[in-house]
């Protein structure tokens, strides 16, 4: 009876001290991420978090606005992110359209007014390509009878209408009919294969962003730099920036290497700038950069990304780099030919990456970068993963933008269509291609072995179309 | 003197307190019914839509052809096209009543010959509202339901063929399920909801 007691005394003795561990472990965790030190908060994943959003996976607060928020919170933390982009690219089914009270069935059925109706996070056993956790036929409930407009898509599955490079759910700018139609006869090269010339200078020249009376454009030589005596003496930083389009545009040492003290109001010496010195001159790039997977750590307040943290195989020997502006753009050289290519394969080790060099693309860049071709002909991995695109101001000045946030061309990838393949290719080449996954992945050496009916149907309709209008004019 | 600063002062105390509060009161003594507000709304509407149309796309396009109406007007540098602007409008005015706890109305063009089969009627009122503005033309209608556990005001008015390039546009279009338009012919309805 005596022995019985004692058992269950350390029965619960064991049950307390386990507890409390676990308590303690666990307000560990709080006061950590109350800290800004969010690597504890792994406890606290309900499941695996989509590669999207595994980077800032730890930092819960950036998705968990509040606690019991429920949808309408949690739709203000993916619009706080996503509402940019959405905008930016039409987004073919915004909220907008459905907020009339006419679409409560359909809303009963798939409430589209809500990003966590299709992408519920932490879901690893439901979520298929895109984030998407719904069953891929959900286009069914609001497109049912899309074969009686469209006899081509009678006998097609709607499991198939998201996948098969025909259709998107939110970005259809370059795979609506009437721009399938135009462009249906463009060969599979176009007859000028280049991209457009970045235009920064000109930019700066119209803008109040670039402090030109302080730093105007006339090129630097060593005897005006203006860094002080201490710093400024190391031979291989200043044959870089003498070498740099900083120097020859006339940005001193001062200008990246100076900020003003709040408390004395004061210029002082900066000697490692970080990126939000960068952001003075290249709003848009760091902008990018930090919606990106590169830097939306450091959006979300979180410690620099780093290779080893990535999901993507990257080299062994890059995983305790750190990336910055200064990863890819090594500092005061500022050469854009390495951090187009050179950075990128420092670090990023997955077949795609690594059949570059090799690659049509690869060697059309190694052409340019040797100036036996053309400005803009070559194809870097910056070419197509942060191309460059029109982008307007707030001043509305428009300029071109190396577009540092690669999810913007990366999935769905039919969002590079237009900013990135159409700049060389015909849009059927160009989408055959991005629907061969064995293609991407020796990096486009060869022709399409998978060809999307997409323009076809587009052609047979417009020409079902125009016989129906003829008949009808037909005396 | 004694007086005079008296009553400037008490001037002063009513421009203060009064004025604000008759500045509130203005437009909240008497309550508009449902069908009145309709009725206004489906007014301007119909007005802004018809100016649009004739004014805007059909002289620039069919007149002084100097530039075209086009579903992707970004892509084609074009003008969007009446029914669009319409429903930019629409959508506009949704998403700033979505702010307002005081308004509640929303208001979709559609019909039962859409060009998009999104804009087919969908509720059993529009269903029987479009077809009687389109079999009584010059008649509205008018009816209550109840969509997801809510009451509404509903009504639908006829959308009319105002211009030469309402009824081109439509009889050409490869989605049209019509293609004999005339103008003047009931093209389909706008249907308004007050939220009761």
């Amino acid at each position: 009876m005596v022995a019985s007691k004692r058992h269950s005394l350390y029965f619960w003795l064991i049950w307390l001290v386990i507890s409390i561990v676990i308590a303690s472990y666990l307000v560990y965790a709080m006061k950590s991420i109350e800290a800004g030190q969010f690597g504890p908060a792994t406890i606290f994943l309900p499941g695996e978090t989509t590669s999207g959003h595994h980077q800032i996976e730890e930092n819960c607060a950036v998705c968990h606005l509040a606690s019991f928020g429920g949808e309408a919170l949690l739709q203000d933390a993916c619009t706080k992110c996503h509402a940019e982009e959405l905008e930016r690219i039409e987004d073919s089914h915004p909220l907008k359209k459905f907020v009339d009270p006419r679409n409560a069935d359909t809303l009963a059925k798939l409430d589209a007014r809500f990003c966590v109706t299709c992408h519920v996070e932490h879901r690893p056993e439901m979520t298929k390509a895109m984030g998407v956790t719904l069953p891929e036929n959900f286009c069914f409930q609001c497109h049912e009878k899309v074969g009686e407009n469209r006899p081509s898509h009678q006998q097609l599955d709607f499991n198939s209408c998201a996948n098969s490079g025909c259709h998107n759910f939110h970005d259809n700018r370059a795979l609506y009919e009437d721009f399938l139609l135009k462009h249906a006869e463009k060969p599979r090269h176009l007859p000028r294969q280049q991209v457009e010339s970045r235009n920064l200078m000109e930019f700066f020249s119209m803008t109040a962003l670039y402090p030109s009376t302080e730093y105007p454009f006339k090129p630097l030589s060593l005897v005006q730099a203006d860094a002080p005596l201490a710093h400024g003496s190391d031979h291989q930083i200043n044959s870089d920036w003498l070498a740099s389009k900083h120097a020859q545009g006339g940005v001193n040492c001062s200008a990246c290497h100076t900020q003003t003290n709040t408390s004395t109001n004061g210029k002082e010496w900066l000697d490692k700038p970080d990126h939000t010195q960068c952001k003075g001159c290249h709003i848009g790039e760091t902008a990018s950069f930090s919606s990106g997977k590169h830097g939306m750590r450091l959006a979300a307040d979180m410690s620099l990304m780093s290779p080893s943290l990535a999901r993507q195989p990257m080299k062994a020997e890059s995983h305790s780099e750190l990336v910055n502006c200064h990863s890819c753009h090594s500092d005061h050289r500022y050469d854009t030919k390495y951090a187009a290519v050179d950075a990128c394969l420092e670090c990023h080790d997955d077949e795609h990456s690594r059949h570059y060099l090799t690659s049509p693309h690869g060697k059309l860049w190694q052409q340019e970068v040797e100036s036996q071709a053309a400005p803009g002909s070559g194809v870097s991995c910056a070419t197509c993963h942060m191309p460059r695109v029109w982008h307007e101001n707030a001043e509305e000045v428009e300029r071109i933008l190396v577009d540092h946030n690669q999810n913007n061309t990366l999935r769905p990838n039919t969002k590079m269509l237009r900013p990135v393949c159409m700049q060389c290719h015909g849009l059927g080449f160009s989408i055959d291609a991005l629907a061969d996954p064995s293609l991407i992945k020796n990096n486009f050496k060869g022709l399409p072995s998978v060809h999307v009916e997409s323009i076809d149907m587009a052609v047979e309709a417009d020409r079902l179309h125009r016989l129906k209008r003829l008949n009808k004019t037909s005396p | 003197m004694c007086l005079k600063k008296n009553m400037l002062l008490a001037s002063l105390v009513s421009t203060i307190f009064i004025v604000p509060l008759q500045a509130q009161d203005v437009g909240m003594e008497k309550t508009i019914a449902p069908r009145q507000m309709a009725d206004a709304l489906h007014l301007v509407m119909e007005a802004d839509r018809t100016v649009y149309t004739k004014k805007v796309v059909n002289r620039l396009t069919k007149k002084d052809k100097v530039i075209t109406a086009s579903e992707h007007f970004k892509d084609d540098k074009a003008l969007p096209l009446p029914a669009q602007m319409f429903r930019f409008g629409a959508e506009t005015a949704a998403e700033k009543i979505a702010k307002k706890a005081d308004i509640d109305f929303s208001y979709s063009l559609q019909s039962i010959w859409p060009v998009n089969k999104q804009n087919a009627p969908k509720t059993d009122a529009e269903k029987e509202g479009l077809q009687f503005v389109a079999d009584n033309p010059g008649k509205n209608f008018y009816t209550m339901e109840e969509l997801a556990g809510k009451k509404y005001f509903t009504a639908v008015y006829a959308d009319v063929a105002v211009a030469p390039v309402c009824v081109s546009c439509h009889n050409d279009h490869k989605d049209s399920p019509r293609t004999d338009f005339k103008i003047g012919d009931t093209m389909g309805g706008v249907v308004i909801r007050i939220a009761q």
